[in-house]
């Protein structure tokens, strides 16, 4: 078997474990208050985690650049009170056009 | 009316139209992705299937792209792979945070655990802990179909739809990400979590292998958590 093909293999095979532990582990059951009060802090932790690494992570490095504009232009929709849809169309519009120029 | 219409991005989108509803705009960021990545995976040696299957059991880009890129630039198996279980490792706390919405004998809950990924989870999330089941597969099984179509588009017509950069698609994801975690925000426990979170992933970029920053921004939650 080559490389690419256990890769597939042993990757794919890792991220549906991954995926699947909690809900067929402790699937369908109400959490007890305590645990629900982590987990309702655990979604903006990694939310937080994921606009942070995905605006200023290049690799190993923290940088500022283009998709810091889409970022200010979601947080300005936001602002205003605009639909989801609008704040991530206008991120990828003015990130495409600080781009362009 | 929805007076608050910052408060439910969505639009009053829920169920599993409303969440396939939600996630077009992202569907078509996602495809665009899956594009990129066939042809990178097809470009890097891995030919036409693997690609393919990869996307339809993988199914997590940035998992995806560290095995392709690193097993092409000649980094070894044992690399591509640590590389892209770290970037998965989120899932377990994820998986966590969806098992109580996810009903029915564990077969199932393993396929439906399968929808699970950060955009359809975090569309699915109501900001109280709790996942809208309905919402989740909806928007999940959209992502699902443009991604394996995305990929196979990218695998066998090659890169006619130019860089998904130049279109600024990568700036799409923090933005959704953001405009949801503005309307979540609701006590102070989840205020000092998202500013640890991001805090401690910032922290860790310069130091760490990618999906680390992640992993480590999840213990964020435990945040004023032992004083209550």
């Amino acid at each position: 078997m080559s490389d690419a093909w256990l890769a597939v293999l042993l990757v794919g095979a890792s991220a549906m474990l991954l995926k699947a532990a909690g809900p067929v582990l402790v699937g369908g059951r109400e959490l007890p208050p305590r645990a629900l009060q982590l987990v309702s802090a655990l979604a903006p932790a990694l939310l937080a985690a994921f606009v942070v690494t995905g605006t200023f992570a290049s690799n190993r490095s923290v940088v500022l650049d283009e998709r810091a504009l889409g970022l200010a232009a979601a947080a300005a929709c936001v602002w205003a009170r605009a639909p989801l849809l609008v704040g991530v169309v206008a991120a990828a519009l003015v990130t495409a056009l600080a781009r362009a120029v | 009316m929805n007076l608050r219409p910052w408060a439910d991005p969505k639009g009053g989108a829920s169920g599993f139209r409303g969440g396939a509803r939600a996630s077009i705009p992202l569907c078509i960021a996602v495809g665009a992705f899956g594009v990129s990545f066939g042809v990178l995976a097809r470009a890097n040696g891995f030919g036409v299937v693997a690609p393919i299957v990869m996307s339809l059991t993988t199914f997590t880009g940035a998992s995806q792209f560290a095995t392709v890129s690193i097993l092409g630039d000649g980094g070894g198996l044992g690399a591509a792979v640590v590389a892209a279980v770290l970037l998965a490792s989120r899932y377990l706390p994820i998986g966590l945070s969806v098992a109580p919405a996810l009903s029915g004998p564990a077969p199932s809950r393993f396929l439906q655990a399968q929808m699970v990924i950060d955009e359809s989870w975090a569309v699915a999330n109501r900001g109280d802990g709790t996942v809208e089941r309905g919402t989740l597969l909806g928007a999940g099984v959209a992502l699902y179909v443009s991604w394996f179509l995305g990929t196979v588009a990218g695998v066998l017509g090659g890169n006619f739809l130019g860089d998904p950069e130049d279109f600024g698609l990568d700036a799409a994801f923090p933005a959704l990400f953001f405009v949801l975690l503005a309307s979540q925000l609701k006590s102070r426990q989840q205020i000092a979590a998202a500013v640890l979170g991001g805090a401690i992933a910032l922290a860790c970029v310069p130091f760490t292998r990618a999906g680390v920053p992640i992993i480590a921004a999840a213990f964020a939650c435990f945040a004023g958590w032992w004083k209550r």
